[in-house]
This record gives C-alpha cells, structure tokens and sequence, in this order.
C-alpha cells in the first residue's frame, strides 16, 4: 500500500487550493480525481469571476483552472486522473479505481473535495432524451465544443441557470425563456440582467408542466404557479424547444464522508448532507478535512480559499508547521473569505428577502420580477448618473462582493470602499477619459460608457459585448433596452478590442439622445 | 421516541395522487407511487425503500434520485426530508465491474 | 455539422484531436478522436442513446459527466457504457443498448 502525507480527492478549486498550500509546506501530496481533466467545474467556467484581486476577480474561471494547475506542478503536487476514490475506510485508507485495478492509498491526512452534484426536478417527460442538466449543457459546449440544442428553455434562475443561458447564447443557442418556479430571480440581478438584455424572456412564478415529444424532446410547457407552487389553470404557456435544461440547485456528495463515518448533518443552509466540520474544514474524524461544495454550496472563489485553509490545517495537523505559522496564515484567509460572504447573497442572507441595499436604496422589483431593472427605476442607484460628456453608468444595484470596476479605472472616477459588497458611485470630481477599462471589467457586464451629447441629436452608448460574429463599425441595427425588447435604430460607431479587455469587446453604437438611459444591447439587423 | 422512528404513529392510508405514474428513480424505473405505496406497506427509512424497490440500486447508484426519494418519503412520514437519515454510502462510489472491483492491485 | 461550435467568442477555436470514423448501429460516423462518444454522437444529432429495460422509454445524455448513466450504450459489444466519459476511438462499434441487449426488444 503507498502512503502519502496527505491524500486529496477532488482536482477542483478547492482541491488544487489546498494541494498547492499543502505542498509548499513540505508535505507529499497526491490528488485523486475521477475525470480524464483536472479542474473540476472551472474549465467550464467561462465568465470573468467576482470579488477582488484576492479573489482572482476579472479572471476567467477556465484561465483560474490554468493557473492552479501550474502551480500544482511548480510545488510538486501529483494530480492523478481517470482515478476514481471508489471508498475510504478507517484509518485515512481509501481504494482507487484506476485503470482496470483497485488500489489502496493510506494518507496521513485526508482531504475531501469532491464538490457537488446536481439536483433535478421531476415533471412529465423529465426522463425524455433533450431534457439536461445545466451542468451537462456547460460540459458539451464549454469543453467539447458541441451546442447542447438550438432552442432552449432554461428551468432555474439561481447564479447557474443564469450563467448558464448566458452561455447557451455565446455559443449560439436560443434560450426561448428562462423559468423558476420562485417569484423572485435567485442569482445575482447583474447576470439576469445580461441574458434579459437579449432579449430571453423571464418567467418567475412558473414551472414545467410537461416535456413533449414521442422520442425526443420537441417541445415544453410550463405554466404558473401560486404560493403554495400549485399549478393556476389558464396560464399554460407553450415553446417550440429541442432542449431543456435543469438548473434547480446542488447537493454536496458527501458520501465519502459518511463511509468512513464522519459526523454529519442534514443542513439545508449547506445544501443537503454535509459533514460536521470546523471553519477549517476539520471534521469529527482527526485528520479528515474538507473544503469545497462538499461541506457547504457556494461559489468557486471562496471553495478556493477555503481549500487553502483545510490544506494549510492539514500541514499543521501533521507537524509541518508551528501553531504560530496556522494562525497567521488561517487570519488572511479569514478575512478574504469574509470578504466574500457578505452581502445579499451570502449563504447567512439565504432565504431572505432584501427590501433595500445596505445603502438604503430600495431594490429593484423589475430585477427580482423580471431579470432586468426599470427605467423607472435605474437612476437611483449610486453608479448611474448623468452628466455632460462621456461617463460611466454603472447599473449595479444589489450588494454583491465585487470590486474590480474601482481598480480598472485609472482616473479614480468609481468608488466602492473598504467593503467591497458596497454599490459602486461616482466620483464626480474626477474626469472620464472614455478609456473603457471598467466596462470591460465589470464582471457583471454592468457598466456602460455614455456620451449624452455625442453629436447633435445623438449619444453614445458603449457596452461590454462578448458574442460572434463580431458587428462592425458602421453596421446598421436595433438598439435593445434592458428588457431585451426594441428601443430604437442604432448604428455602431465602433468595436474596440484588446488583450487587457480579455474578449469583453467594447462596441459603441449611436443612438437618438432621447433613448441614452434606455438602449442596452445592440443587435444586428438579419 | 421521535416522530421519524415511531411506527406505531397512524400515517394514514395509501391515497392515490395524478402524478404517482412519475418516474423517480430513472435506472430502476421506480415510480412515485410505487414509492408512496411501500411508506404505507411499512418501509420508512431510505435504506428499507431501497431494499424493497430498488431504488437507488441501479447503476448511477442513486446518483439523481436520492434526494427526490427522501423527500417523497419524508412528505408520507409528514417530517421534514432533513429528519430521514440517508441511505447508506459504500464503496463502490461509480459504477465498476466486478472483475475490476475484484483486481486488486499492489503498488 | 451544424451542432459544433465552431469559433466561440471566448474559447476561440477549440483543439480537437483528428477526425475519425466510427460506427453507430451499422452506419458510419464521423468525429473527433478524444472526446466523448456522447460528444461526437449529439454533433451529430443523436439523441437516443439506449431504450430501458422495463418501460423501454428512449435516454440519451443527461447529466454529461458519467454520474446518471443514463448515456450507457453498447461499445465494441460491451454494454452500459457510459458514452459521455468514453473517449472516442477509431472504429468504434457504436450501439443502441435495449435494456442491457443490442437487440431490439421484438428480437431478444
């Protein structure tokens, strides 16, 4: 049997975070992960990720997998693929399918991060060939390279339903709706924003009621639901669809975990089984960690930095470091993940209702409602305002831990603070150099440049554009406004591209200075 | 004793529903009804459901659907799903042939 | 094949191994060698992968990452294959699975 001083399982973000943090503390590390990739769901992660600089915030989830994995072989760390943990047993033993053989791996210290699997929802036809998971439909285009279907109807309006239809619309896909059985969009309002400005219509208070089709799936129903999600007569909607796909939450696989006899607990805060475990990813049994989905469902960035706690609790563990050393590392880490788990989202809010910003700004009934903000309702927020000549129109407008926009702009025209979930203002003093740094960083695609007095009669809307074919300067179109719904005719002034823009493509389009706080998107003419 | 454990508690009888011909378990073939039908015929743990109908046993290993079974079993009993302990985990995790489960190797 | 992405406006051009053929139920197919079954299948357009044992319902990709097994299919005569983790070979045998058969139910 070999041993190594800490075994791993899961070659995800948590799971390479604490391999690297483990292995530059001297242990010999070995990473176990059933699939042919290492990465885990970050090659599938194809936006730019949210937080700060700590955070890798502005990165690429797919360029943060990358990275990692690079630094996993610059300290030592072996990842081992195409190997399944198939049981982990007392004493930190486990067996590993690989190849056509079973092996026995011994640890000193274990850590577990396996992540989480999908959950899914059950209706008529559910079992029907066309009928995917959302985690499918970003395995099959993100990394195969293969469109999941050509019309698409989206159940789940959390972070990864609404990332996911971004997606589905990037590699060329209709999304013909999105659909949540909640009343209210559960993922950040930025990301519903961005699909709804494409015009992807939004449907809270619906669910499926059937998947059609003999062989296949040729087509959906969903209709709305009342309080108690109890289907109302009447309210049948129907869509022409190949695809629908499920994005209705994860569970952690903790499974492992309860083998080799870990504490655990029902947590529906968590998201389902978890084990009982400390801030550190210590759980009951000495020397068995966790880090990741698999003790609690949130997103990458803070599964990264809590990999990198459990793998230094791991080095401690094992005498590799002093007590001193744990400490002074762990109070980083802390506050970068404290960082991350405030605002309305933070798993401490889950299930509340937000009815201001921490600001005291009321929130935007649109957003929750309907994917998008009002017009009526956008010039409250800090980031929109107007003025002469080119600025910044930040339509962001609920707490969420992100900052990049303050630091991408070189003039200091965006101010968020030390709490990096407060919403970005202007700062009036400064002048905007119309330079669209902070369009192209804004994670959430959130931020516009405007130029209210471009020319007689006309302004200037930029925004972030991240779709092929790639419109061209003096393209002809309609102007789409945050709803997704026609504004005006627009024509594109430019399309500006750069390697500090990483894709984002800046595209200018002129519009009849009446619709400057309206048109959003700008769509070509067919 | 706790409500979940109590099998003496009345849960009533096996009330047929619209949607009992819905497909839960998709390696099995189980249906909700199916499910619902062994609460009443005395299979209140997960484990028991499993070994009655198969749930679970197929080749994702219940992969999909455990989490929908707790809950159907759980709305019976009237608890809560978190209240059910979940059936039990055993290697092997992924579906693997005998004769590779069997190999085993020496490093 | 309308279903590959050909250039996206992130990835770029994906790298894909060289085009290789295959066989699904006697036909021949074209794909990429390296990437799932399932992947070269849906490009494609399949969408049945297998028809189950007791209902005989048609399945085809559900999950993608080799946990539902919903996918499984009859590989160079090995059934419950799970074509969406099973890198493509040339010369594959490719199979519609009947319950664990590559008979059709009126057959077995």
């Amino acid at each position: 049997m070999k041993r190594y001083d800490l075994i791993i399982v899961g070659a995800g973000p948590s799971g390479l975070s604490a391999a690297i943090e483990a292995a530059k503390r001297g242990l010999k590390v070995v990473v176990f992960d059933e699939n042919e990739k290492p990465g885990g769901q970050l090659f599938k992660q194809i936006h730019k990720f949210f937080g700060s600089k700590e955070h890798k915030a502005k990165i690429r989830g797919f360029k943060i997998g990358e990275d990692l994995l690079k630094e996993a072989d610059s300290v030592g760390v072996e990842v081992v693929l195409n190997a399944t943990v198939c049981g982990m047993y007392q004493d930190r033993e486990v067996t590993v399918r690989i190849g056509d053989g079973i092996h026995h791996y011994k640890g000193d210290a274990i850590i577990i991060a396996t992540g989480a699997a999908e959950n899914m929802v059950t209706f008529p036809g559910w079992t029907l060939p066309g009928v995917i998971g959302a985690g499918a439909a970003q395995t099959m285009m993100n990394l195969h390279g293969v469109k999941p279907g050509s019309k698409i109807l989206m159940l789940g309006s959390g972070n990864v339903g609404l990332v996911v239809s971004f997606q589905l619309l990037q590699c060329g896909c209709e999304v013909v709706a999105l659909v949540d059985a909640a009343p209210r969009v559960g993922g950040y309002g930025v990301h519903a924003a961005k699909v709804a400005r494409t015009g992807v219509p939004f449907y809270l208070s619906h669910t499926i009621v059937e998947a059609e089709g003999e062989d296949h799936v040729t087509g959906v129903t969903i209709a709305e639901v009342d309080s108690s999600f109890k289907f109302i007569p009447g309210t049948e909607k129907h869509f022409d669809v190949d695809t629908i796909c499920l994005a209705v939450g994860l569970s952690p696989m903790s499974q492992l975990l309860k083998m080799a006899g870990c504490k655990m607990e029902d947590n529906p805060k968590r998201g389902g089984q978890v084990p009982i475990c400390d801030e550190y990813g210590r759980t009951s049994i000495p020397g068995v960690f966790v880090a990741g989905d698999v003790s609690g469902i949130e997103e990458a960035s803070s599964a990264m930095i809590e990999g990198r706690m459990a793998g230094i609790a791991a080095a401690e563990y094992l005498g590799f470091i002093e007590k001193e050393e744990l400490d002074t590392n762990l109070e980083e880490l802390d506050s970068a993940l404290d960082g991350l788990r405030q605002g309305m989202f933070a798993p401490k809010n889950r299930g509340k209702i937000p009815e201001k910003t921490d600001e005291g700004i009321d929130i935007s009934m649109s957003l929750l409602k309907k994917g998008y903000v009002g017009d009526d309702e956008i010039e409250r927020f800090p980031g929109v305002t107007r003025k002469a000549g080119i600025h910044p129109v930040i339509e962001c407008t609920q707490n969420i831990p992100c900052n990049p926009c303050q630091d991408s702009c070189p003039k200091k025209c965006i101010k968020i603070g030390p709490n990096i979930t407060a919403l970005p203002a202007i700062n009036e003093d400064n002048k905007c150099i119309g330079c669209g740094m902070c369009v192209a960083s804004c994670s959430g695609q959130a931020i516009f440049l405007v130029d209210e007095t471009y020319e007689e009669g006309y302004a200037s809307i930029t925004l972030p554009y991240e779709f092929l074919p790639l419109p061209v300067a003096g393209q002809k179109g309609i102007a789409l406004g945050r709803d997704g719904k026609k504004v005006c005719e627009a024509e594109v002034i430019s399309v500006k591209s750069a390697p500090a823009f990483d894709k984002t493509h800046l595209l200018t389009m002129k519009v009849p200075s009446e619709y400057v706080m309206k048109a959003r998107f700008f769509k070509a003419e067919v | 004793m706790h409500s979940v454990n109590d099998r003496s508690r009345d849960i009533g009888e096996f009330v047929p529903q619209p949607d009992d011909d819905m497909l839960i378990c998709r390696c099995e073939e189980i249906t909700k009804g199916e499910i619902r039908k062994a609460v009443h015929d005395g299979m209140w743990t997960l484990t028991e459901i499993r070994r009655y109908l198969r749930t679970g046993m197929g080749l994702c290993q219940g992969q999909t659907c455990s989490k929908l079974v707790k809950g159907i079993v759980a709305r019976e009993l009237g608890v809560s799903p978190a209240e059910l302990e979940p059936a039990t985990s055993r290697a092997p995790m992924r579906p693997t042939e005998m004769r590779i489960l069997a190999n085993e190797v020496e490093d | 094949m309308a279903m590959r992405i050909e250039e996206h406006p992130i990835l770029g051009v994906q790298e894909k191994g060289r085009l290789v053929k295959f066989t699904f139920d006697g036909k021949e197919y074209e794909g990429h060698e390296g990437e799932p079954i399932a992947a070269a299948l849906k490009a494609s357009g399949v969408m049945i992968h297998r028809y189950t044992k007791k209902e005989h319902r048609p399945r085809g990709i559900f999950c993608a990452i080799g946990r539902c097994t919903d996918c499984v299919m009859i590989v160079n005569g090995k059934p419950n294959v799970r074509t969406c983790v099973t890198p493509l070979e040339e010369g594959m045998e490719v199979k519609t699975q009947y319950g664990v058969s590559d008979k059709p139910f009126d057959q077995q």
